[in-house]
């Protein structure tokens, strides 16, 4: 019988390997898929390239991972906001590299990687720097860019509602890259604030199909990044 | 001193432009006041990159949904007939050209219309690009809301840009403290003065030919 139920939060992420290329779902706090960051943080795996729209905020979740000098490359659109201090800090003192992709451009990539697409070309960065030393192709006389997928060993996801099978819906805007990561990883680990039986989920209503998933971990009540962090909280 | 537009009348100007039933996304700053002055008998529909259709106004302190944010990270609301989707959606519907109108700030707007809005170069800045790309390059109708001036009173309407381009040609209407600007072929174009404003003291402070309203 299929069930991809884990235990706990640290079973689910044990086996992640030093090197590892780590999706993380999540835009800003809204999705964040704190306590499997955190479990990761525990595990100790080093040497990571993690893919993000951001960088974490704080000294909780993702920026707490980065903080304990596991990540030796981040992957995403926009690593600097109010809050986020950890990586600039390492950004700047040389001891993390940075691959920095427009939004839409990462989100279908990562969408490109899960299809079995392995390249794509799109109008965004043309005529800017970002575009430099990429092949480029006319399509109905306009310029576009090629840009390749981005695969990930894991995926570290949060979601509302998981059935055993790996059937899962999101709340609100905490989707953003989730279903698109789910897709594109090799092993997706996913912690639900619910795990309900088989066909508790409509399936007119399913997001992510449950062939995507591979482990689910009941987490029922996620902190939030943003309660850490107003309450002045770090991880370890 | 000028009389010139606040920044608010900026974004009720702006507001005048966009017609009914339009889909609508909206940068940083400026550009969110503009959902303050939608004109009496028309309906827009806001489109947030991280995932959704039907943007509302943000909710009281004790109201937010900790999982209903907009693209500046900000809690907001939906209205009824929202709709939430995907990244790889949410960019379908920027790239493919499904969304009517974009508003944006800027650091820089040049008479080509190229636009830059995303980082001064400087070698120890942090690049921070997000979504910009995309949406100066997939939605129909570019506007930019900013200052005719930087704070020491450097133009940003400009012959070229000097800072890195967020998009090429990109940008057809430009609402500024002093005027209402467009990108033509022949360069920038007053359509219209704010109050007090005369179109010499608009010549002085922009960093381009520009042409008098017709």
């Amino acid at each position: 019988m299929i069930n991809k139920k884990y235990s706990s939060v640290s079973k689910a992420v044990a086996d992640i390997p030093d090197g590892a290329t780590v999706q993380v779902g999540g835009f800003g706090a809204s999705g964040s898929p704190i306590e499997l960051i955190h479990a990761l943080i525990d595990q100790g795996a080093r040497d990571l390239t993690v893919i993000n729209n951001n960088t974490g905020n704080g000294e909780v979740g993702l920026a707490a991972l980065i903080g304990n000098g596991q990540v030796s490359k981040m992957i995403c659109s926009f690593p600097r906001s109010s809050q986020s201090r950890v990586f600039p800090k390492l950004y700047r003192e040389g001891r993390i590299e940075l691959e920095l992709v427009p939004q839409g451009t990462l989100a279908e990539r990562i969408r490109a990687a899960g299809a079995g697409i392995p390249a794509f070309y799109t109008p965004t960065t043309v005529g800017t720097v970002l575009a430099q030393g990429k092949e480029s192709r006319e399509f109905d006389g306009r310029s576009y860019v090629m840009e390749a997928w981005l695969k990930a060993d894991y995926a570290l996801i949060k979601c509302e509602v998981a059935d055993p099978l790996g059937n899962l819906t999101y709340n609100k805007t905490a989707r953003n890259f989730s279903p698109l990561m789910c897709m594109a990883a090799t092993t997706t680990i996913v912690q639900t604030k619910k795990l309900v039986a088989a066909g508790d989920i409509d399936p007119e209503h399913v997001i992510t199909p449950g062939i995507f998933v591979n482990r689910i971990v009941e987490v029922p009540d996620p902190v939030h990044e943003d309660i850490l962090i107003a309450e002045g909280r770090s991880y370890p | 001193m000028s009389a010139g537009w606040t920044r608010e009348q900026m974004a009720a100007r702006a507001a005048q432009d966009i017609p009914d039933g339009s889909y609508v996304n909206l940068g940083i700053g400026i550009p969110e006041l503009v959902t303050r002055f939608v004109p009496a008998g028309r309906e827009f529909i806001y489109h947030t990159e991280n995932g959704m259709l039907g943007m509302g106004p943000p909710p009281a302190e004790d109201d937010r949904d900790l999982d209903l944010m907009n693209a500046g990270k900000k809690y907001v609301t939906a209205v009824p007939g929202a709709a939430y989707f995907h990244h790889a959606d949410s960019f379908s519907m920027i790239r493919g050209g499904h969304i009517d109108v974009c508003v944006l700030g800027t650091m820089q707007v040049a008479a080509n219309g190229d636009i830059a809005n995303w980082s001064t170069g400087a070698p120890d800045a942090i690049p921070a690009v997000g979504g910009a790309m995309d949406l100066v390059q997939g939605v129909r109708h570019i506007y930019v809301i900013t200052q005719h001036t930087t704070r020491s009173g450097e133009p940003k309407l400009v012959e070229r840009c000097s800072y890195p381009l967020t998009g090429p040609g990109v940008v057809s209407r430009i609402y500024t403290d002093l005027a209402v600007v467009d990108v033509t072929a022949d360069g920038f174009q007053v359509v219209e003065l704010a109050p007090g404003v005369s179109f010499e003291e608009v010549e002085d402070k922009t960093g381009a030919p520009i042409l008098p309203p017709e």
